[in-house]
């Protein structure tokens, strides 16, 4: 087996310098009644071609979004990775390091946490990040989390346009209590009248959901009358190359899904959670936290710190239980984004929005078709003549990937049927619209 | 893995200053600047097109403002991160023992298929229809753990160890609720449990109960059977890593299981120690009802300097019901997604979209490769090596718990160091300049100054006598006297000791001009 190095020879030799006859002698404080008790129904080890065959086929039974026209969107965007962020995520010194316990032989990982640290509250305008969380979903129960540990109050408000599946994940965070008030569009309007002394956070999401822009600055001023904190979540992190960031607009937790930069589609995941809030809630935040120090000759360095907040200090008093970040995919971001800079990040988003007006244009002019949005980045939501779902399937077959159709996230609501959600990229040619102009066109008519 | 704080320094003032000036091999042993010092805010290492765009559909949310991002060139930003790369240890250059974290090989075969654009180009809410290999590498996956582990179902939503905790946990509040008995409050945890367990147990509202070890590492069962006498109809669950951090094998696993479900509770395993039993003993054999599988350390998915990780859940039958959404369902050849919760038993949902993609095909591709011999053989290495570095060494260090063999862990405390003015931690930081990742240190709890070593069984005779040799080498130097090789260490890594007090007293978290 070619990833294990002993010869029978050797594994001889060992055994003899522990002094035991037989491998099966290590394991004699097993119960016998423990070892397995059948015949396991999985083939022997294979050669690397196999594999790899094995694993084509499966591969080559899906539709990829570069075969496609495509506009999927939703929390997961695709895209153009420059290829040396995925050649240096590769080295081993990155792949095969783990958490930074050492620190004076982990000085690389740590040095990239402190980077992605500050280009991460840069982003959001806010004064600290931690090192990453799993995703946006889960990043975006943590802020409600964190918002009642620090308010000392239940109350959290979601407004609506929050990702359906993102609502659901706060709802199996937090648990069925009376705490969590779900908003309806019509609600959003008297979220004055709602919002009351009772009230840890509101949570908002912008662009939402739908595509729309939110206003955060109104609605930070209505959560900080009634010392409630403002959660803004972002789930299309270069939108902020073209809109201002949430911590100028008085936001107080900042969480996004930060796949778009560094990380392909991954059909969901691994992807990356950022968090960021201001310094004085700093003790609240969960996560891996890389701090600025000295060595014992004072020359600069960099450890985890505040880990006092943690579970492998804390143990049931921790502020979370995760363990891990998101490491690597937090590297491919920090790369992508050091590639881009403010100049490259504000042309990348200018190009998605470009792109995103030239398909709005075009979907205007579709009959059946009915723009939904006022304001939009890259991202928008339209009515259809006919259910969404079945548009898509159709659309499907002709090698369009034509967007979500809501029902599949929401499929109680009845309104929603024939609402699909479509984006455009950088990489959405003008080929890519004719292509779906037409095609809504014939299954529409 | 984690580790604790217990009687570790953490000034560096500790040990005196590096006498070694590293920057005299200034490109082998890097001092780079940080991004924002190289970096310049009209560099850019991306051509993209100047568009004009007008505002109509921005509502007046336009940026204002400087980001504060510097960009580089490709060439800049090669050249600063594989410097930075230098800096840092990694299971390619050398062994990197940490017990409980299961550093072994990274396949880079498991790298180019999670590559593939079929797999890694494919968007989580595309038409089910256009996704069905994706679906099939995902049920093979979960066809293979669950068959590893004799169980009925799994889970693939966590996205690490402690998100399937958390999974593992829901179902069985949930469970427990369906039955009437939401009011249990109670979760046993053994003392050697990695931190993330009692800390799960909080975050759902369990009052955590600690559990004792017997003198032999293992948990003491009797004060397992004592916990749910003592509070009849009150546990919920245990909490339970086996083998444990100790490097054991819990030898009452069954009698602990029969007695957990007896009371009316559930059994949580910690599967972070795997590795060792794979192949060779079904955690479903055993009575769990729920464990969580780190794909990151038993099935190889690189570690990428602290994740991502994932953390597949295998469920008994009784949880099954509760496990989250989604979960794909096979109607003939065909293969849908169930997404939503509806009338099912579901907990709910654990993360948007389904879980760790890119990780599984990196874990059956390791999996495909082994197959279960080469699964079973593994195991059997990685028993083996971990009894070889034992049997080569505990004639100096000590084994608190080494009057038997050890499962893929070592574990040894810092009684050989009492006298000589050397703790646990400066005999790692010595490690560091033998050119090794040190073991685990501080952890588990249960023992004095804890050296957890884990050497996976990627390593060959030949790199684990050179490590048995250096440890045997500097134990005796330390033992003769020479404690300033330790205490000074380490002398050639890129920095030496650093100040972790201050690091936290003046929290400084970001880069600011002119700070």
């Amino acid at each position: 087996m070619r990833y294990l190095p002993h010869s029978d020879a050797e594994r001889k030799q060992m055994l003899d310098v522990i002094g035991v006859n037989k491998a099966d002698d290590l394991f004699a404080s097993i119960p016998k009644l423990a070892f397995k008790s059948k015949d396991f129904n999985l083939p022997d080890h294979s050669p690397e071609f196999l594999v790899q065959a094995k694993l084509e086929a499966m591969a080559k039974k899906n539709i990829c979004a570069s075969d496609a026209a495509f506009f999927v969107g939703g929390g997961a965007y695709r895209h153009h990775v420059p290829a040396s962020v995925d050649h240096l995520i590769q080295r081993s010194e990155w792949l095969t390091a783990y958490t930074p316990y050492q620190p004076e032989i982990s000085q690389g990982t740590l040095q990239v946490l402190f980077e992605f640290q500050t280009q991460v509250a840069n982003l959001t305008g806010m004064e600290v990040a931690n090192a990453s969380m799993y995703d946006g979903s889960t990043a975006t129960a943590e802020a409600a989390l964190m918002a009642r540990r620090l308010t000392r109050k239940n109350k959290v408000i979601m407004l609506s346009g929050l990702h359906p599946q993102y609502l659901d994940v706060v709802k199996t965070y937090l648990g069925d209590d009376d705490g969590l008030v779900c908003l309806s569009e019509a609600d959003d309007a008297n979220i004055g009248s709602i919002i009351d002394d009772k009230t840890a956070a509101i949570v908002v999401q912008t662009p939402d959901f739908y595509g729309n822009l939110r206003d955060i600055k109104s609605l930070a001023d209505i959560a900080h009358a009634k010392n409630a904190l403002l959660i803004v979540v972002i789930t299309e992190i270069v939108s902020l190359g073209l809109l201002e960031a949430p911590g100028k607009l008085g936001a107080d937790i900042v969480v996004a899904e930060g796949q778009s930069l560094g990380n392909p589609l991954n059909y969901g995941g691994p992807y990356l959670g950022l968090m960021a809030t201001r310094q004085k809630f700093v003790r609240q935040i969960p996560g891996r936290l890389c701090g600025e120090t000295v060595d014992a000759s004072g020359r600069r360095g960099y450890v985890l710190t505040l880990s006092t907040r943690e579970q492998h200090i804390r143990r049931e008093k921790a502020t979370s239980n995760i363990c891990t970040n998101a490491g690597l995919c937090a590297l491919a971001f920090s790369i992508h984004l050091s590639l881009l800079g403010q100049k490259g990040l504000a042309k990348l988003a200018k190009l998605n929005h470009a792109r995103a007006v030239k398909l709005a244009q075009a979907l205007k002019e579709i009959a059946g078709v009915e723009l939904l949005n006022k304001s939009f980045f890259n991202e928008m939501s339209v009515r259809l003549s006919k259910p969404a779902n079945e548009v898509v399937e159709a659309l499907a077959k002709k090698n369009i990937l034509c967007g979500i159709p809501v029902s599949r996230l929401l499929p109680n609501e009845k309104e929603a049927e024939n609402l699909l959600i479509l984006t455009a990229t950088e990489l959405t040619s003008d080929e890519d619209i004719d292509r779906l102009s037409s095609g809504l066109q014939e299954v529409l008519s | 893995m984690s580790m604790n704080s217990t009687g570790r320094p953490t000034r560096a003032n500790d040990a005196p200053s590096n006498e070694v000036d590293n920057l005299k091999n200034a490109a082998l042993l890097p001092n780079e600047p940080l991004l924002f010092e190289i970096g310049d805010i009209d560099h850019c290492g991306v051509d993209l097109p100047d568009v004009k765009i007008d505002s109509e559909y921005l509502s007046g949310f336009e940026r204002e403002g400087s980001l504060d991002l510097p960009g580089l060139s490709e060439p800049e930003c090669l050249r600063h991160y594989v410097r930075l790369s230098r800096l840092n240890m990694s299971i390619d250059a050398g062994i990197y023992p940490l017990g409980s974290c299961t550093m072994k090989h990274n396949p880079r075969l498991n790298e180019k298929m999670a590559r593939l654009s079929g797999f890694a180009d494919i968007h989580p809410l595309q038409p089910v229809s256009s996704v069905q290999g994706a679906l099939e590498m995902i049920e093979e996956l979960a066809f293979w753990l669950m068959e590893l582990t004799n169980t009925d179902a799994v889970s693939m939503s966590p996205k690490a160890g402690a998100h399937g905790e958390l999974c593992g946990m829901m179902a069985i509040k949930a469970a427990l609720e369906a039955k009437g008995q939401g009011y249990r409050s109670i979760v046993l945890v053994p003392e050697s449990a990695h931190g993330t367990n009692p800390a799960t147990a909080a975050f759902l509202g369990y009052k955590v109960r600690s559990i004792p070890a017997n003198d032999d590492g293992t948990v003491d069962v009797s004060a397992v059977i004592d916990a749910l006498e003592e509070n009849a109809e009150n546990v919920a669950a245990i909490m339970l890593t086996n083998p444990n951090t100790c490097g054991l094998f819990e030898p009452d696993v069954i009698k602990i299981a029969d007695a957990i479900h007896q009371a009316g509770a559930y059994f949580y395993c910690d599967g972070a120690n795997f590795n060792a039993i794979m192949g060779l003993v079904c955690p479903g054999d055993l009575g769990i009802d729920a464990m969580h599988i780190n794909l990151h350390k038993t099935f190889s998915t690189p570690h990428g300097g602290g994740g991502p990780g994932a953390g597949p859940v295998v469920l008994s039958e009784a949880l099954a019901p509760f496990a989250p959404v989604p979960f794909i369902k096979k109607d003939g050849a065909d293969l849908s997604l169930i997404e939503h919760v509806d009338d099912s038993q579901s907990f709910g949902r654990l993360t948007a979209f389904h879980g760790q993609i890119g990780m599984f095909t990196r874990s059956l591709s390791f999996m495909l490769s082994h197959g279960k011999d080469g699964i079973t053989q593994a195991a059997y290495d990685a028993v083996l090596n971990a009894n070889y570095i034992k049997a080569r060494l505990e004639k100096v260090f000590t084994a608190p718990f080494g009057n038997q063999p050890c499962m893929h862990e070592i574990l040894f405390d810092e009684t050989f160091l009492d006298g000589t003015g050397v703790s646990t931690l400066d005999f790692a930081k010595a490690m560091i300049d033998e050119g090794f990742h040190p073991m685990t240190m501080y952890f588990p709890l249960v023992v004095k100054g804890a050296m957890l070593i884990e050497p996976t069984e990627s390593e060959s005779k030949k790199s684990l006598d050179y490590f048995c040799d250096k440890m045997l080498e500097l134990a005796n130097d330390a033992i003769a006297g020479n404690a300033e090789r330790f205490t000074q260490a380490p002398k050639y890594a890129p920095l030496s000791r650093l100040d972790e007090t201050l690091a936290a007293r003046q929290p400084k978290l970001k880069w600011i001009k002119g700070d």
